[in-house]
């Protein structure tokens, strides 16, 4: 700052020099931006408001008057939490069941495609083998596939097995209750890895080469470089497809309504919010609280994460 | 209030099985890359030290075998990815020129239904109208936005809001509006926003969802809504990298904020631009949660990835489900090859 001191006051010179008028149309112009920002603020934030507000008014008041009657009538509840998440009535969402499956399918989900990509990604930079480059780009052109691609076939291979030519290669899996889970975590780990390998490469690739080096030198194998040198330095860019790749499972709708059907032993909440948005579209009780719920754990590690997140968005963003 | 936590204990167990499962892969994985070559190098040492105490000829050192270790680091990625993309997107290829039973080949069949079925070619200009629309009003939002909160007071702030529903998911986003939407009686106070602001500009409430075509645009508010925020990020960041000696020379010149947005900051923030319009036009093309959860597909507002959706798994229409999952494909590569050629573009210039 101190070395820029004078163009700094040159440049205050030739403002001053600017006639009031053109001061004034500043001014106004910058009253008009004011403005508008904040009329997109509150157009991007208002919906989310009024479902909030909603989900804590009792049931009656939610059905006959607007949300905004709250702040000239003002009646607060929790039972509308306590009803979607606890009830035992299958009308009522059971909605804490459906979190702890929405849970159990999107940690195993993060962790193997990060585990293996951060592998991959780590033999794509600095291991040398023949195609080393045709294979990766291979795997970054897999991006472009979308997921709708594989869907019929995968869940094909987990319900009948492989059969070539009437031979019986591999069996089905035969998962029931609880244990498909399992069919979930293989699909998403499959969608995500051409993006997480990417995104990791990315970060990978550019290590210092000489830090490498130094290590080969010391006698340091593959797997000893990629635990104690690699590993601790793209800590940033692990968390920053973590959070992605949470938002992306948490919030994932089709993965989970072919992989994981709609029933409370395995469905996800999402699955069950829309379902209850088709059947119960006037129950809005249920779904602004149920919304809520299914809400409130991205945005808990959104908002505590969001350095990350950002950093990832801006490192590339071609989500297949 | 009767949640039984017993009842979701299967659920625990399966969960510690995955993770059991990954500790074991990844770990014994790391662990056989650690132990196999530190075996073969013991083995080579002794065979070294046995040589040169026999007064034998020195076995000639091999270079260390990096292909193998590249093979095992790569060993899981390469398998899901074959397994569960690449195999399944060449099946769905095949499963496409043949009939629902997955067993005749119909030729072309399945695309000329595409094509001629009245229901088809509506849910093909419903997705149209959304790739056009979303990434465009969505980048423009963002833009307008980036630009106006740059540098002012409670920046941080003001840029939280509007990317906050990134992190909502697409059911919960459609809930939010459907809300918004939501109708009542004309004898009844209303509880959406909207008809309330219709009413009381002295209008009828209607049902927004059931008329053909606004809820298409109706449903986009909402994709817009969603990607907005990721458009403003993008951009934000653009913007705060265009040179300070630039800006600062511009000002100098005494240029008006009009022409220092289109003269300075458009052409400075064009490949982020380019960036955000191809990443939200893909996942435009593929949107799916939205039109599922607001309308179902009903009342005209169905798109190709929901009537994928319908085709394969609810009418038991592989062939015609597989067509469609291509035609998205297609539909993909082209904004694809125009994102490649404007990167190489960017590194020649």
């Amino acid at each position: 700052m101190t070395t820029a001191t004078p163009t700094v006051g040159a440049g205050v010179q030739a403002t001053t020099k600017t006639s009031r008028a053109a001061r004034v149309r500043r001014r106004l112009n910058s009253r008009a931006a004011t403005l508008v920002s904040i009329v997109i603020a509150l157009l991007w934030t208002v919906p989310t408001f009024g479902l909030f507000i909603s989900s804590f008014r009792p049931e009656d008041q939610i059905k006959t008057t607007g949300w905004w009657t709250f702040f000239t009538d003002p009646q607060f509840t929790m039972e509308n939490y306590q009803e979607v998440l606890f009830s035992s009535s299958s009308s009522a969402g059971q909605l804490a069941s459906y979190f702890i499956n929405s849970l159990a399918i999107t940690i195993p989900s993060v962790l193997f495609p990060i585990a293996f990509a951060a592998l991959a990604a780590y033999a794509l930079a600095w291991i040398n083998f023949k195609g080393r480059d045709w294979l990766y780009i291979a795997i970054f052109s897999l991006q472009i596939v979308p997921l709708q691609m594989a869907l019929v076939p995968l869940l094909k291979f987990f319900s009948t097995g492989v059969t070539i030519a009437g031979l019986q290669v591999l069996p089905a899996w035969e998962l029931d209750g609880a244990q498909k889970f399992a069919q979930v975590w293989f699909a998403h780990t499959c969608f995500a890895l051409p993006f997480a390998v990417y995104l990791l490469h990315n970060f990978i690739s550019q290590l210092p080469r000489d830090l490498m080096e130094a290590a080969r030198v010391d006698g340091a194998t593959h797997p000893k470089i990629f635990r104690t040198i690699v590993l601790p330095l793209i800590t940033p860019a692990l968390a920053a497809f973590g959070i992605f790749q949470f938002l992306w499972v948490w919030n994932d709708l089709l993965v989970a309504l072919i992989f994981a059907g709609g029933t409370k032993e395995t469905a996800p909440l999402t699955v069950r919010l829309a379902e209850m948005a088709g059947t119960r579209g006037n129950e809005w009780q249920r779904l602004t609280s149920g919304a809520f719920v299914s809400i409130v754990v991205p945005l808990i590690v959104f908002l505590s994460l969001q350095r990350y997140f950002v950093r990832g968005l801006l490192a590339g963003s071609v989500k297949g | 209030m009767e949640f039984d936590f017993a009842e979701e204990q299967p659920k625990f167990l399966m969960l510690m099985y995955g993770l059991i499962a990954f500790v074991a892969v990844v770990g014994g994985l790391l662990l056989l890359l650690d132990v196999v070559p530190a075996w073969f190098a013991r083995r080579r040492d002794a065979r070294l030290l046995a040589a040169v105490t026999s007064g034998a000829p020195l076995l000639r050192r091999r270079k260390p075998r990096e292909g193998l270790f590249a093979l095992f680091f790569l060993l899981p990625t390469l398998l899901f990815l074959v397994v569960g993309l690449v195999v399944p997107a060449i099946r769905t290829t095949l499963l496409s020129f043949m009939d629902k039973d997955s067993t005749n080949w119909v030729g072309l069949r399945n695309y000329g239904w595409l094509f001629s079925e009245p229901s088809i070619v509506r849910v093909l200009t419903n997705t149209l109208i959304w790739v056009l629309l979303v990434p465009l009003v969505a980048t423009a939002f963002g833009l307008i936005y980036a630009v106006l909160v740059d540098r002012a007071r409670l920046e941080a702030l003001a840029k939280s809001l509007i990317f906050l529903p990134m992190a909502i998911s697409f059911v919960g986003a459609s809930i939010i509006w459907k809300f918004v939407y939501a109708y009542r009686g004309e004898d009844q106070e209303q509880i959406g926003l909207l008809n309330q602001i219709v009413v009381s500009l002295g209008g009828a409430p209607k049902q927004w969802l059931l008329d053909s075509p606004l809820n298409t645009f109706l449903l986009i508010v909402i994709m817009v809504w969603i990607q907005a925020g990721f458009a403003m990020v993008v951009l934000s960041a653009a913007i705060k990298a265009i040179p300070a000696d630039i800006v600062e020379a511009a000002r100098l010149d005494g240029v008006t904020p009009w022409q220092m947005f289109w003269q300075i900051t458009m052409p400075s923030i064009r490949p982020a631009l380019i960036v955000v319009v191809v990443t939200i036009s893909i996942a435009t093309l593929k949107v799916f949660d939205i039109v599922r959860t607001a309308t179902n597909g009903n009342y005209e507002t169905s798109v190709i990835a929901n009537e994928m959706y319908n085709q394969a798994f609810r009418y038991g229409q592989p062939g015609q489900g597989s067509a469609l999952a291509v035609f998205l494909f297609i539909l993909v590569i082209p904004i694809v090859i125009y994102q490649i050629r404007n990167l190489r573009q960017q590194r020649e210039g």
